[in-house]
């Protein structure tokens, strides 16, 4: 109304000086103008206003508040069915990555970096050596290569295009080939008797090492995080699922109360049917996520933690057996300041190697929980012991000058550091099959807590809605 | 009104970018100034700043006549050096007219002094010659991976063996008594002069060659094998030898190498083309073939009996022209064990001499397949010992 009004006052006060505006004005005021009848009509009012209105007229009589009240509840009580699914599909897909997805990947990162870090050792064992190196450390470069390429294969096929681990995957698997022509050139001039092969050998590990590990360790991070999200996205509390699930009994116990005050009736079928869902979808919920929480927790503290831990010692093994060979193989060609002393750099990082070994079996004892996980860990600390013990007499002969003798001790047919290192491998293998065992029957225990609870929920949800609609329908046709 | 604002906006924003780009222009001035000026100021006190770098190893030579009282009056008469009041002076002088270094020794003696009585006293198991080498130079010092390592049980291929090793094996016999008293020590090229330094090692035999750089920080034996830096390349390399062939191209040398030095010195002296890629350095020369093959770099310099080495390992590589400096392998030992060096000495001479199982012997078994067999070109001139103290 005022807006016409307001057009024509500014049209008649710049009469025909201001050209450009009266065009516009007037380009605009036609179509208004003679639209707008002089005489005032009834303002058209929003949907909500009548609705809203129509209620306030609905709640005065009893039919109408029953109505309202139906609907109010059949939402309470199908919104707390929808919400509970939805949540719990969401925590049950977590639940799901953690076991099937995310923690054999973490575990397979661990793998690839264990198994490139084995063939890079036995390699390098080979190396030592001679010229004829032996079948089994062959093999067990062979193995090594093979284990790291086959998991990539998975890790690649289970990473989204745009995920943070494609990129390092798809640089390992660059690298993976040519570290290997690295290694077999090295080979083939090691058989003529050229030194040239062990210069090939020198490269091939300096890009194990600067290249290839740390990018394998980029991917057990990234994967670890990734399992610890899907972690954080299984075990929150259903918050709001539970509120209104509470909300929603309470309204059908109020509903049950007015009805009782007004009418003497004790049941309504309809209304104590809506209860006794509800009340069962809340407990269903209740029950099925505390037990796919502690299942879960469970698979973590009992399965991922210790699987870390062994998988942390494992590959501080791995590295120390690398550093011991290199230390023979270097021959005192690196060195490294420490303190006012030069030290032999190998054989520095073998005692490092060393020390995270003990530190690792030490935390992995400590959370063994049974008999069977402990067992391994305990023969793998009286393997390095054992080992350390060989290591310091393989050193002595060394800095005595006893090369040869040396190297019979780190890799010569018996009473070797290597058989102490191999112990200590298949140990800790063994330590981490029952973890990971551990680890599965509690996740797929979390996991199964779920199964069934949001088709449950939902199909009981509309139950409980029915069952609301059809008791207040059984009040309201006696109006009728 | 408003497009006036920002107009002047616009101005002003232009305005202030202008002097920035000014201030850059004008900060450039200065600094090139400030630089010609410097250059300009060195240049005139030219003659004051050369002689400050000799001073401090001349300081350090000073001490170590000091600590050697008996010799010390013998460093006095020095020709050039007879009016200089000191030691000091004229261990500058001595560093600055330095144009021959393999003559820089002590004469051949037999007798044992305390860095030899050191060795023999060392107790039990480690009473052997701690020797720093080479265990990747082919036929000089290198594990062969298939010779016998002698009833060892894991397929040999332990024991070092070459040109360099048959000499450390016979200082060993000849000052323990016993050939293979030794304790290898493979060692990288640029860690050779720390090692003596620290006292790691007793000697390096390890195709060093005897530089006056080197003889501030260590001392050396008389020569034992004469060579020179050449070009390795493949043979379908365009490369001809060390000349403007080389523009363009990436070479790759041992870092620590008197190759390097020699390369970086002709880059800036315009005797090697400009565009000479010299960055790849590696700590052993046999990394340059295996960087060679890989195709990373185009070319390799090295001294001619270790390129030779690298050659007989490819038959796709070849030596590119002639050899272009003249270098002498010595062996190095601590700058103060000068009766190491006078013993290492006599014994170059008897193993000169020894005909039988001496040098010619150790150049038939090693070298003469792999440098074409005339010994006559390796051969050092016959020593000299200019060094008195």
């Amino acid at each position: 109304m005022s807006v016409p009004a307001a057009i024509l006052a500014a049209t008649y006060d710049h009469g025909g000086g201001q050209v450009t505006l009266t065009q516009t004005r007037s380009a605009e005021a036609p179509p208004a103008a003679p639209a707008e009848p002089p005489a005032p009509t009834p303002p058209r009012r929003t949907a909500f206003a009548e609705g809203a209105d129509r209620l306030r007229h609905a709640a005065t009589t009893e039919p109408g508040r029953l109505r309202i009240i139906g609907a109010l509840l059949a939402a309470l009580v199908l919104g707390f069915g929808a919400v509970t699914a939805w949540e719990t599909t969401d925590r049950a897909s977590a639940a799901d990555d953690v076991l099937t997805s995310s923690q054999p990947l973490s575990s397979d990162a661990a793998d690839i970096y264990r198994s490139l870090a084995d063939a890079n050792t036995a390699a390098s064992s080979g190396f030592l050596a001679g010229g004829q190196e032996t079948a089994e450390s062959r093999a067990r470069y062979e193995k090594g290569i093979r284990t790291a390429a086959d998991k990539l294969v998975t890790a690649a096929a289970n990473a989204d295009p745009d995920s943070p681990s494609t990129p390092t995957i798809s640089k390992l698997n660059r690298l993976l080939p040519e570290y290997k022509g690295l290694v077999e050139r090295a080979r083939t001039y090691n058989r003529q008797g050229f030194p040239v092969g062990g210069a090939y050998l020198r490269y091939a590990n300096e890009k194990m090492q600067q290249e290839m590990l740390p990018a394998a360790e980029d991917l057990y991070t990234k994967e670890n995080q990734r399992l610890r999200s899907d972690y954080g996205r299984a075990t929150p509390y259903p918050w709001l699922a539970i509120a209104l699930g509470t909300a929603a009994l309470a309204a059908l116990a109020w509903a049950q109360r007015r009805n009782y005050l007004r009418t003497n009736r004790i049941l309504n079928h309809g209304l104590v049917a809506a209860t006794v869902t509800t009340t069962a979808v809340l407990l269903w919920l209740l029950v099925g996520h505390t037990l796919a929480r502690s299942g879960l927790n469970d698979s973590h503290d009992h399965g991922v933690r210790s699987l870390t831990v062994l998988n942390d010692a494992r590959i501080a093994s791995l590295k120390a057996r690398g550093n011991e060979n290199l230390t023979l193989v270097a021959r005192g060609a690196e060195t490294r300041k420490v303190g006012d002393e030069t030290v032999d750099a190998y054989d520095y990082d073998f005692e490092r190697n060393m020390d995270t070994l003990a530190k690792g079996l030490t935390h992995a004892r400590r959370l063994a929980d049974d008999s069977t996980g402990e067992k391994p860990v305990a023969a793998a600390v009286g393997n390095m012991t054992e080992w350390q013990k060989r290591h310091d007499a393989a050193r002595k002969q060394d800095d005595n000058g006893n090369y040869q003798q040396a190297l019979n001790m780190v890799i010569g047919p018996r009473g070797t550091t290597g058989e102490c290192f191999d112990n200590v491998d298949a140990n800790l293998a063994t330590a981490l099959k029952h973890e990971q065992n551990e680890f599965k029957s509690a996740a797929t225990d979390g996991r199964d807590a779920l199964t069934g609870l949001p088709v449950g929920a939902a199909v009981l949800a509309v139950i409980g809605a029915l069952g609301a609609v059809l008791g207040i329908g059984r009040r309201l046709s006696e109006y009728r | 009104m408003r497009g006036g604002v920002t107009d002047m906006l616009n101005k002003a924003r232009r305005m202030r970018a202008g002097l920035r780009g000014w201030g850059g222009v004008g900060a450039m001035f200065t600094a090139c100034a400030l630089a010609l000026l410097l250059a300009l100021l060195l240049t005139c006190t030219g003659s004051t700043a050369r002689t400050t770098p000799d001073a401090a190893p001349a300081a350090d030579t000073g001490s170590n006549t000091a600590r050697n009282a008996p010799n010390a009056p013998n460093a006095a008469p020095r020709p050039g050096t007879a009016h200089a009041p000191g030691t000091m002076a004229g261990a500058a002088a001595e560093a600055e007219d330095c144009t021959a270094p393999e003559k820089q020794t002590l004469s051949p003696s037999d007798a044992d002094g305390p860095a030899i009585e050191a060795i023999k006293n060392r107790p039990g198991e480690k009473r052997k010659l701690i020797v720093g080498v080479d265990q990747n130079s082919y036929r000089w010092g290198y594990r062969n991976p298939n010779s016998d390592a002698g009833g060892s049980g894991n397929g040999g291929g332990t024991r070092l063996e070459g040109f360099d090793i048959d000499l450390v094996h016979r200082i060993a016999e000849d000052i323990l008594g016993d050939p293979d008293a030794v304790q290898f020590k493979a060692i990288p090229t640029a860690q050779r002069i720390p090692a003596i330094q620290s006292g790691r090692v007793d000697l390096v035999v390890r195709t060093m060659t005897i530089t006056c750089d080197r003889l501030k920080d260590v001392a050396f034996s008389a020569p034992y094998f004469k060579t020179g830096q050449q070009v390795l390349a493949p043979k379908t390399s365009p490369v001809t030898g060390y000349d403007e062939t080389l523009a363009d191209r990436r070479i790759c040398t041992a870092k620590g190498s008197t190759a390097y030095a020699k390369l970086e010195e002709d880059r800036k002296s315009g005797d090697l083309p400009a565009s000479t890629d010299i960055s790849t350095q590696v700590p052993n020369q046999l990394d340059c073939l295996v960087r060679l093959q890989l195709g990373e770099v185009d070319a390799v310099v090295n001294d001619g009996a270790l390129a030779a080495s690298q050659a007989a390992q490819d038959p796709t590589v070849e030596l590119k022209g002639d050899a272009f400096t003249t270098e002498y392998y010595g062996v190095a030992m601590k700058k103060d064990a000068d009766d190491l060096v006078r013993r290492v000495n006599q014994i170059l001479v008897d193993w000169r001499k020894d005909t039988k199982n001496g040098w010619q012997a150790s150049y038939d078994t090693w070298l003469s397949a792999t440098l074409a067999g005339d010994s006559s070109k390796s051969e050092p001139p016959a020593p000299e010992y200019l060094r008195k103290s």
